[in-house]
C-alpha cells in the first residue's frame, strides 16, 4: 500500500465540524473526539481541535454533562428514599445519596429523614460511584461538602466549567477576590454565588462572558480587565 | 417537447438560496435553521434527557426521536392542518433512520435526544431541509456524530434530471422525485423515497449529481457551524 504523508489539515484550536477530515496519513494519533477511517483522521463531534504533539484532540464546546468519577457536583434534593436521598444532577440520571454517605450523625432507624435534608434543598456533594447504566452514588463526606443555604443557583454550560474554574482554580478565585462573593462551580455545570446582590450579577456577567468566550486565546487577560474595568 | 427552462429560471444543476444559522432556539440544547429557496426548516435538539414511559428505554443505547411539523400557514394557502399525520409520522420515522447512522448514543443508556423539526414555510424539498437543519442541530448539541448528514431532492421533469426541486416541479405530472441524504465523508445514502418512476441509468445520474449538491450543502452547514463561534466584535 501507498504510504500517504502526514498532513494536518486545520490549525490548532479551530473549530472542527462532525465529519470533517483533520489531518491525513498514519503519523497522527486519534485522541478523544476523533477517529481513524483509512489513512484519514476525522472529527466525532463539534468541538475545539487540540493539537499536542502527534495526538490529535477534540475539546467538546457543547454537550449535556456525563457524570464521572470524583467529580464535586451541585444538586436537588427531590426525593427521599427508605435510606437516602434522591438527587437531581443536572444531566439525565439522578443520583442517590445514602444515609451512610451523607453524614457522620448517628441516624435511628426510622428517624424522618427531611430533618436533614428536605425535598428542594440544595447541596454539593461528590460522585463517588458511576456504573454502566448510569446508577449514581454521591457522597457528602468531605471537605467543602455540604448543605448550600442562600445565594442563587444559575447553569452554564458544563463543557466550559473547567474554563470558568481555570488552572487549578485561578479563574474562580479572580472572580471571587474582584467581587467578594461566594461561588461555588459544580461538574456539572450549576454554579452557587452567594454575596451582594449586585456583585451577584457582575459574577454571572463575567461567567457569561467566560462562556461566550473561552475558546478564543487571551481569556484570563480578557476577564481579569473585565472585572477591574467595572470596579467593585 | 424538453424540459429547456426551469420554472424559476435556474440551472439544472443549480440548487435554490441556501442560508444556515446555528444555535436560533435558545433554550434547546442544540438548534439550527436551514433555508432553501422558499422552504425554511428550523430544528431543535432537547437531550440527552430522562425518558418516559419506562419501557420506552433502552438499557443499551439512548434513543433518538424525530418530530417533523409543518406549521398550518406554511404551504401556499391552504391551510395545513395541524398537528400529526400519516404523512408527518412517516416523515418523522425516515428521518431519524437517515441521522442515526451518524449518531452514537452508547454513552447515554435509557435517556432519549428528542428533534423536533418546525417548517413555517414550505416549498417542496421539506423532509430534506429539515434533514440538514437536524444534523446541525445535533452537532451543535455536542453528541458524538460520525458525519454531517447533507439531503437534497433530485427528479426527473420531462427530458432532464433536475436538482432541488420546488414545488412547481415537485407536482409535475409526469415526473419523479428523489429525496436523498448523504453522508458527504464517504457518500453512503440513509434516506432515499422517490414518487413517480425512472429508469436505472437515469438514477445512477441522480446519483452523481446528489454528491455534487450534498458537498454543496456541506459547506453552508459548515460556515453555519463556524461562524457560531467567530470572534465577537470588540475582543482583541
Amino acid at each position: 500500500m501507498e504510504k500517504t504523508e502526514d498532513t494536518l489539515l486545520l490549525q490548532d484550536k479551530s473549530i472542527v465540524i462532525p465529519g470533517e477530515v483533520i489531518a491525513t496519513g498514519m503519523g497522527y494519533i486519534p485522541g478523544t473526539g476523533t477517529y481513524r477511517e483509512g489513512d484519514k483522521l476525522n472529527a466525532a463531534r463539534l468541538g475545539l481541535l487540540t493539537i499536542d504533539g502527534k495526538v490529535v484532540k477534540l475539546l467538546p464546546v457543547s454537550g449535556k454533562y456525563l457524570p464521572k468519577l470524583n467529580d464535586r457536583v451541585i444538586g436537588k434534593v427531590i426525593d427521599v428514599l427508605l435510606n437516602g436521598w434522591r438527587i437531581e444532577i443536572n444531566c439525565p440520571y439522578s443520583a442517590v445519596l445514602t444515609l451512610k454517605d451523607a453524614t457522620s450523625e448517628f441516624i435511628a432507624r426510622g428517624a424522618d429523614l427531611t430533618q436533614y435534608f428536605a425535598l428542594g434543598d440544595w447541596i454539593v456533594a461528590k460522585i463517588v460511584n458511576v456504573t454502566s447504566q448510569k446508577l449514581i452514588d454521591v457522597s457528602m463526606k468531605g471537605p467543602g461538602l455540604r448543605k448550600l443555604q442562600g445565594g442563587q443557583i444559575i447553569a452554564v454550560n458544563p463543557q466550559k466549567v473547567p474554563r470558568i474554574i481555570g488552572k487549578e482554580g485561578s479563574m474562580v478565585t479572580l472572580i471571587k477576590e474582584a467581587t467578594g462573593c461566594n461561588i461555588i462551580v459544580g461538574q456539572n455545570g450549576l454554579v452557587w454565588i452567594e454575596g451582594d446582590p449586585k456583585a451577584q450579577l457582575r459574577v454571572i456577567e463575567t461567567i457569561t462572558k467566560i462562556e461566550v468566550e473561552s475558546h478564543l486565546t487571551g481569556l484570563t487577560e480578557r476577564i481579569s480587565t473585565f472585572l477591574k474595568g467595572k470596579g467593585a | 417537447m424538453g424540459y429547456e427552462k426551469r420554472f424559476d429560471g435556474r440551472g439544472v444543476e443549480e440548487l435554490r438560496q441556501m442560508e444556515a444559522k446555528v444555535g436560533v432556539v435558545k433554550n434547546a440544547d442544540g438548534s439550527a435553521m436551514f433555508k432553501i429557496g422558499k422552504t425554511t426548516a428550523i430544528a431543535a435538539v432537547y437531550g440527552p434527557r430522562d425518558l418516559y414511559p419506562k419501557f420506552l428505554q433502552n438499557p443499551q443505547t439512548g434513543i433518538l426521536r424525530v418530530d417533523y411539523n409543518m406549521l398550518p400557514f406554511s404551504g401556499h394557502g391552504e391551510r395545513v392542518r395541524p398537528g400529526g399525520s400519516r404523512r408527518s409520522k412517516e416523515i418523522s420515522m425516515v428521518m431519524a433512520n437517515a441521522l442515526l447512522p451518524v449518531l452514537d448514543l452508547k454513552e447515554w443508556p435509557n435517556a432519549v435526544v428528542d428533534v423536533f423539526v418546525d417548517l413555517p414555510q414550505t416549498d417542496a424539498g421539506t423532509r430534506c431541509a429539515a434533514l440538514c437543519a437536524a444534523s446541525m442541530a445535533l452537532a451543535d448539541a455536542g453528541l458524538l456524530m460520525k458525519d454531517m448528514v447533507t439531503a437534497i431532492a433530485i427528479g426527473k421533469v420531462e427530458d432532464k434530471i433536475v436538482v432541488d426541486l420546488n414545488y412547481e416541479e415537485d407536482s409535475y405530472e409526469h415526473g419523479s422525485d428523489i429525496a436523498i441524504a448523504m453522508l458527504p465523508g464517504t457518500g453512503k445514502i440513509t434516506l432515499l423515497q422517490m414518487d413517480g418512476q425512472i429508469t436505472p441509468e437515469d438514477l445512477k445520474e441522480v446519483f452523481a449529481k446528489a454528491e455534487t449538491a450534498c458537498k454543496k450543502i456541506l459547506e453552508v452547514q459548515k460556515t453555519a457551524l463556524k461562524e457560531k463561534f467567530k470572534k465577537p466584535e470588540g475582543i482583541a
